[in-house]
């Protein structure tokens, strides 16, 4: 009797979560058509098609690194208003530029292969995350908030040895950290975007493969070791995930904080993601995520470069339009 | 049968429990008793390795505790800590289901929800299994946490404080149920307890702590009397006789 009402209540239920993910999916796919054929002139059509497409994925595969890192995160610190965005990778890559503007000088920075620059970023900002996560190894996985606290100093260092760098060097070559620090989805590269795109699916794939284990992970420790999950292993592998989401997404387009307050966007995500899907399942929660944040993204520069004329910036768009929905969801009671 | 040798913990530098050597016999409704700050918790946690083993060794059954893969473990031994709080939005039917997951890894079977709707109705949360977990009382939320741990169907069952938030009526249910389960079901339960009548009224083994040590082990018409409880808790008890099992009055 409870068995079959169980069952009759699942049925709808997956139902309504497949037709979720695919209205999503239509209306993604409808924003990235208009994104690519909107006033597409006459002349010079192959060109402005190639380079809408470029930066179509670039937004993508920003919007889906960016969503899974962040609802990953919020799975291992077993909190909902955190995003890793906290952890100081922004502030590593100013660093990063600004410290290779200082040593080579504006011609030697401009000279370095943007393939070698792009590992070379993607190398150090792991090798970071491998060093923060390395102090919870040590400690028995369970001082997560430690760890956290460790990233959220160490951002702050990295930012104010940038903050002296660009003091010491000369303004134009200031300028051109500047530059460089920026996010811009023009800068991805045809030839980096590829490479881009595989370690950010091949992490989501590897994020839904383990999805009925995050499930656990996200019940707490004590729950989650009870039923014979391998915590700490499992939260080592879910944070390295994050940090190679947020790391690709980051040496491809540039510090996230464009988005806004970047723990904002992560927030807006995040929330709505449980807000749609209504379930405790990373099968679900996570694609979810990513078609919100692609929506967001590619609507928000949409409007933004096709209708604001790039008169404000996309984190205002953001920001406005995304804040909007979830006080609206708030208010509903949809999100807690 | 749970072997304990020469267990010691130490929690920053403070002992908590000094070279615990004890047997906590299988088939049996085992109850861990002691004053505040005895250890009682901290034993249960090492064993149901909520907590990584300091010193000395533990086996339940055959298994070594550090040996044996966790989700071997998971399938033979259910271990409910006090209750931390959830982050996801879980409904109570959801995670009471999670209790079948070493079972099935992800793909709950026919089987699988069964046993979790039984479950359910086991502990009186039919009505309320489509309720959120903070959306339901802390005694039903606690309920769902036990709903849980008994759908696991482990041989062995690790309570720390399972009365806890329960009112009479589903306190006596529980231990009720525990014995139950040891009698019928061939079970072994060992659970932390606060208040010894509890103990008195249900258990067939007390193990008795205080700072870190064991002060008393055996039946309760063996530990629970008056000079050995008044040691153990430094207070003037004295205990009665109720239907043939001790009776602590402490009030």
């Amino acid at each position: 009797m409870a068995d079959t009402a169980l069952h009759l209540t699942a049925m709808p239920a997956g139902r309504r979560k497949t037709r979720m993910l695919l209205a999503l999916s239509v209306l993604l796919a409808a924003a990235s058509a208009l994104w690519l054929f909107q006033g597409l002139g006459e002349g010079n059509r192959a060109f402005i098609l190639q380079l809408r497409a470029v930066k179509l994925g670039a937004l993508l595969v920003v919007a889906a690194a960016v969503a899974v890192s962040t609802m990953l995160f919020q799975t291992v610190a077993a909190n909902r208003v955190l995003t890793p965005s906290i952890m100081g990778f922004d502030s590593l890559y100013v660093l990063l530029q600004t410290a290779m503007v200082a040593g080579l000088g504006v011609a030697g920075f401009a000279a370095i292969p943007q393939l070698t620059k792009f590992l070379a970023e993607l190398v150090l900002m792991c090798g970071l995350a491998v060093l923060l996560f390395g102090t919870l190894l040590g400690r028995g996985t369970r001082d997560i908030g430690r760890t956290i606290l460790t990233g959220v100093i160490l951002g702050i260092m990295f930012r104010s040895a940038a903050g002296l760098l660009a003091r010491l060097i000369d303004p134009n070559e200031y300028a051109v950290v500047q530059a460089a620090s920026t996010v811009s989805f023009t800068r991805a590269d045809p030839v980096l975007l590829p490479i881009g795109a595989g370690l950010t699916a091949a992490a989501i794939g590897v994020a839904l493969w383990l999805a009925p284990r995050l499930d656990v992970l996200a019940l707490g420790r004590d729950t989650a070791v009870s039923l014979g999950l391998r915590h700490g292993r499992m939260v080592v592998v879910t944070l390295a995930l994050v940090a190679l989401l947020v790391s690709v997404a980051t040496a491809l387009v540039g510090p996230l904080s464009v988005f806004g307050s970047p723990a904002f966007f992560g927030l807006v995500i995040a929330g709505l993601a449980h807000a749609l899907a209504r379930s405790h399942r990373h099968d679900v929660l996570l694609p979810a995520a990513v078609l919100i944040a692609a929506n967001i993204l590619v609507i928000g520069q949409m409007v933004f470069e096709r209708l604001l004329g790039q008169q404000a910036a996309l984190s205002v768009v953001i920001e406005f339009a995304g804040g909007l929905f979830f006080l609206y969801l708030l208010l509903k009671g949809r999100i807690r | 049968m749970i072997q304990l040798s020469g267990i010691s913990h130490r929690i920053g530098g403070a002992p908590i429990l000094n070279d615990i050597t004890a047997e906590l016999p299988r088939g049996k409704l085992t109850a861990l008793i002691g004053p505040n700050g005895a250890g009682k918790s901290t034993l249960l946690r090492l064993i149901g390795r909520l907590e990584p083993l300091q010193q000395g060794s533990i086996h339940i059954d055959e298994m070594d505790l550090t040996r044996t893969p966790s989700v071997d473990l998971a399938r033979r031994l259910a271990v409910l800590g006090q209750q931390t709080q959830i982050a996801s939005r879980l409904r109570l039917s959801d995670l009471v289901a999670f209790g079948r997951w070493p079972h099935h890894q992800g793909r709950a079977t026919a089987r699988d929800r069964k046993i979790t709707a039984e479950a359910l109705e086991t502990f009186g949360l039919g009505d309320l299994s489509h309720r959120f977990l903070d959306e339901v009382s802390g005694g039903q939320a606690q309920r769902a946490y036990l709903a849980m741990t008994f759908a696991q169907d482990t041989d062995w069952l690790l309570l720390d404080e399972p009365l806890n938030n329960l009112d009479m009526s589903h306190a006596r249910g529980l231990m009720s149920r525990l014995s139950g389960l040891v009698g019928s079901a061939g079970k072994s339960v060992v659970v932390v307890v606060h208040e010894v009548n509890y103990a008195a009224a249900w258990a067939d083994h007390i193990v008795a702590l205080k700072d870190g040590r064991i002060a008393a082990t055996g039946t309760p018409d063996e530990v629970l009397n008056a000079g050995t409880l008044s040691a153990l808790y430094d207070t003037e008890i004295e205990v009665a006789r109720h239907q043939g099992r001790p009776l602590v009055l402490h009030h």
